[in-house]
């Protein structure tokens, strides 16, 4: 899209000036040029092996406070369109990239990604040897890191900046993200409106009444649970159980974010509240608290799942859904107790907990995204299958 | 779900020969399936006609039938082997079309023979225009607006209600859209309604609403038989709609689509496997979206594995074809590895970081007087596919691995023609689908055309004329630099961008206005080097086990320390063939697999380069190491740079490699085998005819001339006819005969508008010759024939192109004895180490050289087959130093069977080319039949290539006047058979004369009765017509040649082929019309199993 203030006419013109940078703790550099804003910045370096959908993953409330490395060759060729969000704003503090194309080509785009991260304030990296960054965090694990666009702050300063950061573990990001104030998700919340869909994403009938806990939610994950016949309600993260039931939901949603579950131990005493009297399902973060609600511990993984090729087996079925993940922690499957929940689905990648299912309370979670926004569609028959937990379970 | 453990015996089908559509890519998939199935303890029969394949590999599978891909000998085939289960999906629409006449005669019914793969209800579905479209509206899909007609009136009537132009024509059950094409107005609508009607099996074509404009997109997809689901591999068609996408060039992943549009692609596929009913394996969708609105159309799906699928195979490291055998016997994908990382499940979706490009190769220039527009109906005879790291790096090596001259997209000297040409002229070549439209691109891009305007006339994505038009600024920029080369010294930054976007050093060279040595010398003195990044399937995520790797300027060189598994052995890199083309085929990849598989039995690691993504050869698991690179010296010495190999083989490639040779070896390659030197002297006229003239061997009268004046001078001294050609040519391009004085001068003007004047090579031409061709190996000590082949059309036409049968026929046990003193003396005197290929004319008792090429030949497989010896592996094995003693290969193989090699051609693809053979090679393929009796043989031969000569009926003769004398006999055989005769009247008087009975037709342009009539209302079984090799046939032969072959009628061009096809018939005549089929295995029982005795050298 030419014309755009700061754009130069080729591409090439800013790839030569590869004066931006990101430093990893470990001390590793990777050099690039700046498309974003000329913001520097401390946060946690992931990758992503999606190769589409990079509008909703920079604007997942679950990638706060994290630079996302997308190993995808060629990112920005159809643009930033209006429907394609799964917040209101970027959310992630950061986007690392082999090639940032500021030339859209899509009916639906709106602006070009370099325009658009600039005018949000958010910083990109272009020209940066994103494998070697892949290779690195998958063999020495996610990094605090510090991404410097400007190019104006010395190597070994950003180097210690990287280092003197807090990082993301014990910090409860949650809050940042989610809704201050309770809201209904209806026809004129932003986000709701359809755009360009899917066909599996037609509303079905019903009227049941869910309320969401919302730590980072994802539109798409709203959107899906409104087609699935839910009147939804949006919660803040800190909302207490006895509020909660107060509003006599037929069930209760727990929402993806950002972060370490740990430091929102809260959520998982307010899950404990309503275990058992409303049916509840939850996803990634979600379902890492019910995890933690039901006994379990989380463990952080070496570099996490994000990408949209992830398989799964549901237990239930056998089948194996590929799916989009996005997460640096676990439920550790050793310490769920016997009695409190079973093991519904596992990565056939590690082996690790991808689901859970209550043995007596109606109550289920996946640690992938059935709502995918970006990623395959293979899973959302979840959301049809909350649909009858509760009705199940006769409320 | 495990295994089913009750299909023990399974039986596969390939695809038999190569022909424009169906490539390669089946061997590739053959292969794979085969291994796949022995792997897991099942019994292989194979059945394929193509002897250069790697899949009849006697080794491979347990029963090899090498018979024509007809129902009837697959029935054959059936009833011996009594097969538990048929695998109908690994050998492309051949295979389908079998398996489903299979089933519907019963025989797999009678015989409780399983259909696996694809069940016969999916295979119709898919392929019943009309049953698809029913099923795609079940599920809620648009297809294009259309009716399944049988007749040129429903055509017209359906075309009527749909009320505009163009529209597009399907032919139902073809292959590579044949038959099929766009019709923009009543006339072409009328004579594409009729051909396509007569081309589709079951007399049957769509007529369709024409998504002109609207991108395309495949999707690569497999199913199990749980309903688990993943799509290997997205691909975008750069090209839009309307032009096949195999004449496309195509980019995967898919660039353009947001996740939104790329899920609801993505759901179709899986929605589409499971209403067509394609439960165990994989399959291929095609997509046209309107880039205005997102509208969606689903085009077709085949439930098979393709050509796009060995692409995405090859672009991802996902192997199809070995999988979908595993599910076809029962696995399901996640009970599955993933073979590349040997850590994750198969059950998944492959993540690239790189881009892959693919790019048809063509070949109009063989066939002058046919239209090079590109529509729905395939014309490339090959492709190339290119790695990098973003889509610019990719395009300019994939534009360079084509092999066409163009060394990238912008800035390698080929601009003229599209740069003088008027602004009017260049937008109607911009919006022409051709072979060269990018290039018309490419100078409109120079002259400041906007990427809309480009958008508009040619269909193509913005985004990637975005992309097109930075190459041309940035070559702009280079060009524009007043210091040259001196300037990128000095800003390495610049030169790293330039290497980072895919330009070559020749490219460099060119806009800095140098030699390639200087750029080459410059960048590695700065240290800019490629870095060689590894296709993993995941995008890094996880460790990968498989050195396949491909080669970037993008980043700083990383990763990638040789893998362990080669560590401690010695390194040998052989050189592939590069794209395929019309005389460099699959018969080279064969030759390079055969190597590498016979150097790592030796101990050896073997390091294979290629940019070719339908071969066998670029299996990541066929060598040790895999580079997907294009074949250019720069390439190559980079890799050898990394890789330090201890030797390099260029003679099994074909001419990618042989051309590679000099400047590899002047850089330090250590070239193995035939030194170059005895390369150069081989393909030098003068130096060869020295050697000859002191070998005692003798060779036509023959001259080498500079210019139109020495041309006409050499030639009144060697003596017309004469046989000439440009020096250094494989598939005898531009080779012609010519008769007189006129003929060579416009000869001598048309070469140099080819090839720039070039010298040419002038032979006096010996008519009526037999010609001869043999293949043997030596160790450099010593030399071994692995046969001697006499073609069944006589000297004159391309080699290639003319059947050819071993052990020769006719060919007097004293003059055979001669062919091997001289051939074992050439290959001594050339100093021959490996294979070496003759070919000889006998003419009156007297054996001429005509040429000799000291590297593996196109017959190879077939003599290797023929013979029961494995040629290639020996020649191997030489060049690394093992004796012929040690190898146990010092006697001539002889064979107590009869084979047959019959070429197959394209003309049918190629309406309005003059269908004729001469010393140019026109074939695409070759088929073999092989049998205790040498006519049944040769009636194989033809019924495989799809000559299906009759047993009865109407023939059409028209001798050239040399034949009628010979002819006569034949003639009365043919009536005494039954056959009813017509012939032009020149023929039918010299038929009466002696006695023949036949019936005098006029010719085209005297009135009626005449042969269009006898073609048109298929009243003709045959045609037998001689002409001059080389000549053009006069226009009324002409058209009637091309009538006949679009009817799929056989034509006899030689009276040897008569000759040899009468006495076919009467074999079969003898033998009550049935032909015995028999596996190679059990032909070649007594041939010995070639091992190295050893490992050496490590």
């Amino acid at each position: 899209m030419a014309g755009e203030p700061d754009d130069p006419a080729y591409d090439w013109e800013a790839e030569s000036r590869r004066e931006a940078y990101l430093v990893l703790a470990d001390g590793s550099l990777f050099r690039g040029h700046s498309r974003g804003a000329p913001v520097n910045l401390v946060g946690e370096t992931v990758f992503n092996t999606g190769m589409t959908g990079y509008q909703e993953i920079l604007s997942d409330p679950s990638y706060s406070g994290q630079f996302v490395c997308l190993t995808a060759p060629e990112i920005g060729n159809y643009g930033v369109n209006d429907e394609d969000w799964e917040s209101g704003r970027f959310q992630a503090s950061g986007l690392l990239a082999r090639r940032i194309n500021s030339r859209p080509s899509n009916w639906r785009s709106r602006k070009s990604l370099p325009a658009a991260l600039r005018e949000a304030g958010i910083p990109a990296l272009a020209g940066l040897d994103t494998r070697a960054l892949t290779l690195r965090l998958r063999d020495h694990g996610v990094q605090k890191s510090f991404l410097c666009a400007d190019g104006r702050v010395p190597v070994e300063e950003g180097l210690a900046r990287a280092r003197a950061w807090e990082g993301l573990d014990g910090q409860d990001y949650a809050t940042r993200v989610g809704t201050g104030k309770a809201y209904a998700w209806d026809d004129t919340a932003p986000g709701a409106a359809p755009g360009y869909p899917h066909p599996d994403e037609r509303p079905e009938g019903g009227g049941r009444k869910i309320a969401a806990l919302d730590f980072g939610n994802k539109w798409s994950i709203l959107r899906h649970l409104r087609r699935t016949g839910f009147e939804v309600t949006v919660l803040p993260p800190t909302t207490p159980a006895a509020r909660i039931l107060a509003l006599k939901p037929d069930g209760v949603f727990v929402s993806n974010g950002p972060g370490d579950p740990a430091a929102v131990a809260y959520a998982a005493d307010t899950l404990r509240g309503l275990l058992g009297r409303v049916p509840i399902m939850g996803i990634c973060l979600g379902h890492q608290l019910l995890g933690i609600a039901a006994g379990g511990r989380t463990y952080r993984l070496p570099f996490g799942h994000h990408g949209c090729n992830h398989p799964v087996r549901d237990l239930l079925t056998g089948n194996v859904l590929i799916t989009s993940q996005n997460h640096n922690f676990a439920v550790d499957a050793e310490s769920l107790p016997a009695n409190a929940a079973e093991i519904t689905h596992l990565s056939l990648n590690d082996n690790s907990v991808e689901g859970l299912r209550f043995k007596t309370v109606p109550a289920f979670s996946v640690q992938f995204h059935p709502e995918a926004g970006p990623g395959p569609h293979d899973a959302l028959y979840l959301f049809r299958r909350f649909r009858e937990l509760i009705a199940q379970a006769g409320v | 779900m495990p295994k089913r453990r009750e299909l023990k015996r399974i039986m596969i089908l390939g695809s038999g020969p190569i022909v424009i559509g169906q490539a390669c890519e089946f061997d590739y998939s053959g292969v794979q399936a085969v291994k796949s199935l022995k792997e897991e303890g099942c019994e292989v029969v194979l059945i394929n006609s193509n002897p250069a394949t790697v899949m009849t590999d006697p080794e491979l599978a347990d029963r090899t039938y090498i018979e024509p891909l007809t129902v009837d000998f697959a029935a054959e085939v059936v009833r011996r082997e009594r097969p538990d289960a048929i695998l109908a999906t690994m050998g492309g629409q051949t295979a389908l079309n079998v398996s489903i006449e299979l089933h519907r005669s019963g025989i797999l019914a009678d015989f409780g023979v399983e259909m696996i793969g694809a069940r016969p209800e999916s295979i119709e579905k898919s392929e019943d225009r009309g049953k698809f479209k029913e099923a795609m509206a079940r599920i809620g899909l648009a297809t294009p607006e259309s009716a399944s007609v049988r007749s040129l009136a429903e055509a017209r009537a359906f075309r009527e209600r749909l009320g505009r132009w163009p529209v597009v024509i399907r032919p139902g059950f073809t292959l590579g859209g044949f038959g099929g094409g766009v019709a923009r107005d009543r006339d072409e609508f009328e004579s594409l309604a009729a051909r396509g009607l007569a081309a589709s099996p079951a007399g049957e074509i769509l007529v369709e609403e024409s998504l002109i404009g609207w991108k395309e997109f495949e999707y690569e997809v497999m199913r199990d038989r749980r309903d688990n689901a993943v799509i290997v591999c997205s691909i975008e068609n750069l090209d839009s709609m309307g032009v096949h996408t195999g004449d496309s060039i195509t980019v995967a992943p898919a660039l353009t689509l947001t996740d939104r549009e790329y899920q609801i692609m993505r759901d179709a596929s899986i929605a589409i496997m499971r209403e067509i009913g394609v439960d165990t394996g994989g399959a291929n969708v095609q997509f046209a979206q309107n880039p205005r609105d997102g509208r969606l159309a689903v085009i077709e799906m085949n439930p098979r594995v393709s050509r796009s699928s060995a692409l995405a195979s090859t672009a991802t490291g996902f192997p199809i074809a070995k999988l979908a055998a595993k599910l076809a016997i029962g696995y399901t994908l996640d009970e599955l590895g993933n073979d590349v990382t040997k850590a994750s499940s198969a059950c998944f979706e492959p993540s690239l970081d790189y881009v892959a490009v693919k790019a048809p190769r063509f070949n109009f220039e063989k066939f002058p007087g046919a239209s090079s527009v590109l529509g729905t109906q395939m014309k490339a005879v090959g492709e190339t596919m290119a790695l990098g790291r973003t889509f610019k790096e990719a395009f300019q090596k994939a534009l360079r691995g084509l092999e066409t001259g163009q060394a990238g997209f912008v800035g390698d000297g080929t601009h003229g023609r599209f740069d003088r040409m008027p602004e009017a002229e260049l937008a109607e070549a911009a919006a022409t689908p051709s072979a060269e439209r990018i290039y018309a691109v490419r100078s409109a891009l120079r002259r400041g055309w906007s990427v809309e305007r480009l958008g508009t006339l040619s269909g193509i994505d913005p985004w990637f004329l975005g992309e097109m038009r930075e190459l041309v600024a940035y070559a702009e920029r280079l060009a524009g630099l007043p210091a040259g080369l001196e300037a990128l010294k000095a800003d390495p930054a610049l030169f790293r961008q330039a290497k980072a976007f895919g330009f070559s050093d020749r490219q460099l060279a060119v806009l800095l206005k140098t030699g390639e040595d200087p750029v080459r010398r410059t960048r590695q003195a700065l240290g800019i080097r490629p870095s060689y990044q590894l296709v993993d399937t995941c995008a890094g995520e996880f460790a990968s086990a498989t050195p396949y790797y491909y080669s970037s300027y993008a980043d700083e060189p990383g990763e990638g320390s040789p893998f362990r598994e080669a560590e401690g052995r010695r390194r040998i890199m052989i050189i592939g063939g590069g794209p395929n083309r019309i005389g460099q085929g699959l018969e080279f990849d064969y030759c390079c697999c055969h190597a590498a598989y016979a150097l790592r039995d030796a101990g050896l690691a073997t390091i294979m380069v290629n940019s070719n993504p339908e071969t066998v050869s670029t299996d990541y698991d066929t060598s040790d190491i895999l580079y997907f690179e294009p074949l250019t010296v720069e390439d190559v010495l980079e890799i050898q740079h990394r890789e330090n190999a201890a030797g390099v083989i260029v003679q099994f490639g074909g001419q990618t490699p042989l051309n590679l040779a000099a400047p590899l070896a002047e850089n330090g390659a250590p070239i193995i085998g035939t030194t170059v030197r005895s390369i150069e002297i081989a393909e030098d006229r003068k130096l060869f005819g020295d050697l000859m003239d002191r070998l005692g061997i003798r060779q036509p009268p023959h001259a080498m001339a500079d210019g139109v004046g020495e041309a006409l001078a050499a030639a009144e001294r060697v003596g017309y006819p004469v046989l000439v050609r440009p020096s250094f040519v494989l598939g005898g391009r531009n080779m012609s005969i010519v008769h007189d004085r006129q003929g060579l001068e416009a000869y001598m003007r048309q070469i140099r508008n080819d090839s720039g004047g070039a010298p040419v090579l002038i032979d006096h031409y010996l008519e009526r010759a037999t010609e001869i061709d043999v293949d043997c190996v030596s160790d450099g000590t010593r030399v071994t024939i692995g046969g001697i082949m006499e073609h069944i059309e006589i000297a004159g036409i391309h080699s290639g192109d003319s059947a050819c049968a071993l052990p020769p026929p006719n060919l007097p046990p004293e003059i055979q004895d001669a062919i091997r003193t001289a051939t074992r003396d050439m290959a001594m005197g050339l100093g021959v180490c490996g294979l070496m290929n003759v070919q000889f004319a006998v003419k009156e008792g007297e054996v001429y050289v005509l040429e000799a090429n000291p590297r593996a030949s196109r017959t190879v497989p077939f003599v290797s087959k023929a013979a029961g010896v494995p040629l290639a592996k020996i020649a191997a094995w030489c060049m690394v130093g093992f004796k012929l003693d040690e190898l146990d290969f010092l006697t001539e193989p002889k064979p107590a069977h009869y084979s047959v090699k019959e070429a197959v051609f394209p003309f049918n693809r190629f309406p309005g080319a003059a269908v004729n053979l001469s010393p140019e090679m026109k074939s695409t393929g070759e088929v073999m039949g092989i049998d205790r009796f040498n006519g049944a043989a040769y009636l194989k031969s033809q019924l495989a290539a799809g000559n299906r000569i009759p047993e009865t009926g109407n023939i059409f003769i028209s001798l050239r006047d040399a034949d009628k004398g010979e002819a006569l006999p034949l003639a009365r055989r043919l009536v005494e058979m039954g056959f009813v005769l017509h012939a032009t009247r020149g023929t039918s008087t010299a038929l009466r004369q002696a006695g023949i009975k036949a019936r005098a037709l006029f010719k085209i342009s005297e009135g009626r009765p005449n042969v269009m009539d006898l073609v048109d209302d298929l009243d003709l079984a045959w045609i037998v017509n001689t002409i001059e090799p080389g000549a053009l046939p006069a226009k009324d032969e002409g058209r009637m040649r091309s009538l006949a072959v679009i009817r799929g009628m056989p034509i006899t061009t030689t009276l040897d082929g008569l000759r040899a096809a009468i006495a076919g018939l009467e074999f079969m005549r003898r033998h009550h019309n049935r032909f015995e089929v028999c596996s190679l295995q059990e032909f070649n029982r007594k041939s010995a199993s070639f091992r190295p005795p050893r490992a050496k050298g490590d």
